[in-house]
């Protein structure tokens, strides 16, 4: 369309603008609403999470692409002592899963004689990471799997060596997961050495997460190692989120200061596992 | 004699770029100052093209900036009416003004969208510090003018019509 100067138009608007602008906004407002209230969002989110895939999808081929590179650059030399290491890694945990076996035998049967609920075993399944979110003071992730994978809402997510998170958001395929060390995530935990239970919490760093409510005079050495709970938790028990890094007794406040620092690898992770607990995921938990 | 035509696909185009450098991963230590994209673009849209659907287009980009930062829903589109109504209102006078004055306006507009979104935040439970806000807006304000050549470049083609 031919336009005499450039960036003069005729504007369309006309003295309705303010009204449009005021109904646009009150339509948000109840938007918003909504969303922070009720689930009635979560199926139009999806669809649009649809929408966005490819856009999340480009945008990542940078980092794909020098990563690719990466991987088809390095020498044989290199390769082969990888490959011996893995090798080496591989070993000692075929090593340790054989013992691991015997012990798994022996628990069946102490829990047996106890007259216990034999303990379930997880199932997992391997998303890639295609996003990590934009925002640096949110900590949130978005997973290639979606609800046609079996993904759903607060799904525990965990990398080989600890909790990563759980799901937040879920879309046909694609999902979006917070990590642990989100401000706003908290987890139950319990201390491996003496079963004392407690909350950790995200405080925005990835290798630092927070106990807050833990009082001077807790049992709680530096090196203590933390482990899921099952108890009113989306997480099946048993799983390392972190190790005591710092525990300072404050005489003038009621609690004390403890940090924690995360087991799982959360800024160096490319994949991650989703377990999939036996039992049905959907009994109604909510916050 | 020539004229300066306007090319179709220029403002889906510009979207796309947007969003993608609005998803791109950034390393921890600037990713902070990531200029508000989708907002610069939609400021420039506002004045040099405020048609019938500018608002529609806000309403969906700001949909689908929601759902790429799972934010609630709503939250986006919200601060892009208020940051969008002066530039819609005043784009006349805005086309003609100096850069130094058009980017006081791009950061007074930029400055409206990121109090709004630090007012759903806050409404909402999630405080984030001072620094989410301000950043994106210093570079935001900076980045202006090149984003104006380069829109430009990208909107307007010269045709030789003899």
């Amino acid at each position: 369309m031919p336009v005499s100067a450039p960036g003069v138009h005729r504007a369309h608007h006309g003295r309705l603008l303010g009204l449009r602008t005021f109904g646009c906004i009150v339509l948000c407002i109840i938007l918003m609403f909504a969303d922070q209230r009720t689930d009635a969002l979560n199926t139009p989110r999806g669809w649009l999470m649809a929408v966005t895939y490819p856009l999340q999808t480009l945008a990542s081929l940078p980092s794909t692409f020098f990563r690719w590179t990466d991987d088809a650059s390095r020498s044989r030399a290199e390769l082969a002592r990888e490959n011996m290491r893995l090798r080496r890694q591989q070993l000692l945990a075929n090593a340790r899963i054989q013992q691991l076996n015997a012990v798994r035998a022996e628990n069946d049967r102490l829990r047996a004689m106890l007259d216990a609920r034999p303990r379930a075993g997880d199932n997992v399944e391997v998303a890639r990471l295609i996003n990590v979110d934009s925002d640096p003071f949110r900590h949130r992730i978005t997973l290639n799997k979606g609800t046609s994978n079996g993904v759903y809402e607060r799904q525990a997510i965990i990398d080989a060596s600890g909790v990563v998170g759980r799901i937040l958001k879920v879309g046909p395929v694609t999902s979006q997961a917070m990590l642990i060390s989100d401000p706003g995530h908290a987890i139950q935990v319990e201390v491996v050495r003496n079963g004392l239970r407690t909350v950790v919490f995200g405080i925005g760093e990835f290798d630092q997460l927070e106990i807050r409510f833990l009082p001077n005079n807790a049992d709680i050495v530096v090196g203590d190692l933390l482990v899921t709970t099952s108890l009113g938790s989306d997480f099946p028990a048993g799983y390392p989120v972190g190790e005591i890094t710092r525990f300072e007794p404050r005489p003038k406040q009621a609690f004390a200061r403890v940090m924690v620092q995360p087991s799982a690898a959360l800024t160096r992770m490319r994949e991650v596992l989703l377990l999939q607990p036996r039992t049905n995921p959907s009994d109604g938990q909510s916050e | 004699m020539s004229a300066i035509r306007q090319r179709l696909w220029w403002m889906p185009f510009a979207l796309i770029v947007a969003f993608m450098l609005s998803a791109i991963p950034l390393p921890a230590m600037i990713s902070p100052f990531r200029p508000d994209w989708i907002a610069l673009v939609m400021i420039y849209i506002a004045i040099f093209t405020p048609q019938r659907w500018v608002l529609t287009t806000a309403m969906v980009a700001g949909l689908l900036l929601d759902v790429l930062q799972g934010t609630l829903l709503g939250q986006h589109p919200l601060a892009l009416m208020v940051c969008l109504y002066a530039p819609l209102k005043l784009h006349l006078r805005l086309t003609l003004v100096p850069i130094w004055q058009s980017m006081l306006a791009t950061a007074s507009a930029l400055a409206l969208y990121q109090f709004a979104l630090f007012w759903c935040n806050g409404a909402t439970g999630n405080e984030l510090g001072l620094k989410a806000y301000l950043a994106p807006l210093v570079t935001g304000t900076l980045v202006w003018p090149l984003l104006l050549v380069g829109i430009d470049i990208l909107r307007l083609e010269r045709v030789n019509s003899d």
